[in-house]
């Protein structure tokens, strides 16, 4: 029976290194999705996700299972991502205008727009690659604790109290966050939506 | 129920992950109101617009770079580690620390110390040498007894 988090993170603080290991490989592939939807590079979100297991390496001794390991991991990841959002935005301002148009590429990495760049079936990736860009765009386009809040509830699939404490607010305040982001999101999307509907 | 607090359960209901007590009353509204109906298809599209999102793999070289971050970590230092001794050591040293305290203690009761305080002796000695000089001086001892104190007393009422 495979052990919880909790007791491999007690493993962890009493000395035994492949209980880490085991919760790295858990939490890695979620972690750097998260964090690379929250700050849309990926080089940076695993700089985050990095950061995180680091933290959460460092705070073993420590260690007090009050909470979901869980809540505790996605709490630390969330203040990184908002804390590098917020600086990230700061940094955007300061960019130059001249700057050349970047899109994002299939996997998030940035590249110049290149037109010249053909596939064999163009029309049909470019639909697909346009969709996925819409609803990319449209989550970017949320206040980052509303966006933070989607992600959890929607890619994470934590409940609404786990998300709560991550988020620092009320079950009923984190509802109406919800509800008001995916109110935006509907705005939004409505074209998908709409074929989204029909289909 | 309004639609105003349908908000804050119509994600719950989408979602599948409504409270039971709650779905009968979120439905009989959903069944009576058009709006709320149309909403709750809307956020069903938005969710499944949302599954559409590619989900990414971490770079290989991910997790030799956190082992490699915390192989860096700093050993930290138990001050409190040092008292953690063997039991069978700690017992001797408790013994020994017993024993040490009773033969301490018996050796102190056979040699009691005469206890003197050598300031107050040297404080004391001029009036010590007077009293010699007086008790042993001749001509006093020659001198009459003194009178009673009583008889003297009498003599002056007189």
């Amino acid at each position: 029976m495979a052990r919880t988090d909790v007791q491999l993170m007690l493993d962890v603080k009493a000395g035994d290194e492949a209980s880490f290991e085991l919760l790295l490989h858990r939490y890695r592939t979620p972690l750097v999705n998260f964090l690379f939807r929250m700050v849309r590079n990926r080089e940076q979100a695993e700089d985050l996700a990095q950061e995180v297991f680091l933290r959460v390496y460092r705070a073993r001794e420590d260690y007090v299972p009050s909470a979901k390991f869980t809540t505790w991991m996605f709490r630390i990841a969330t203040n990184l991502a908002l804390n590098s959002v917020r600086d990230n935005r700061y940094h955007k301002l300061e960019d130059s205008i001249d700057a050349p148009v970047m899109i994002d590429a299939e996997g998030g990495d940035e590249k110049v727009l290149d037109v010249a760049d053909k596939h064999p079936n163009i029309e049909q990736h470019l639909v697909e690659d346009a969709r996925v860009k819409m609803i990319r765009h449209a989550i970017d386009k949320l206040p980052e604790k509303q966006r933070a809040a989607v992600l959890l509830h929607k890619y994470q699939e934590l409940d609404y109290a786990e998300i709560a404490k991550i988020l620092s607010c009320s079950e009923s305040a984190l509802k109406s966050l919800l509800f008001r982001a995916y109110e935006s999101l509907r705005v939004e999307l409505a074209p998908l939506v709409a074929i989204q509907g029909k289909a | 129920m309004s639609c105003e607090r349908m908000e804050s359960r119509i994600l719950a209901y989408v979602d599948g992950r409504l409270k039971e007590s709650e779905r009968p009353d979120v439905e009989k509204h959903l069944a009576a109101c058009a709006p709320c109906r149309l909403r709750v298809e809307e956020f069903r599209a938005v969710s499944g617009l949302l599954d559409e999102l590619p989900a990414i793999e971490p770079s290989p070289a991910f997790d030799a770079r956190v082992r490699a971050l915390v192989a860096a970590e700093p050993v930290k230092t138990n001050w409190w580690a040092w008292l953690h001794v063997p039991p069978r050591v700690a017992f001797a040293a408790s013994a020994l620390l017993v024993a040490s305290l009773v033969f301490g203690y018996r050796s102190r009761m056979i040699e009691q110390p005469v206890h003197v305080d050598d300031a107050q002796m040297m404080q004391d000695l001029p009036v010590l040498e007077d009293h010699d000089v007086l008790t042993n001086f001749e001509p006093l001892k020659e001198l009459p007894a003194p009178a009673d104190d009583d008889s003297d007393n009498v003599q002056q009422q007189m």
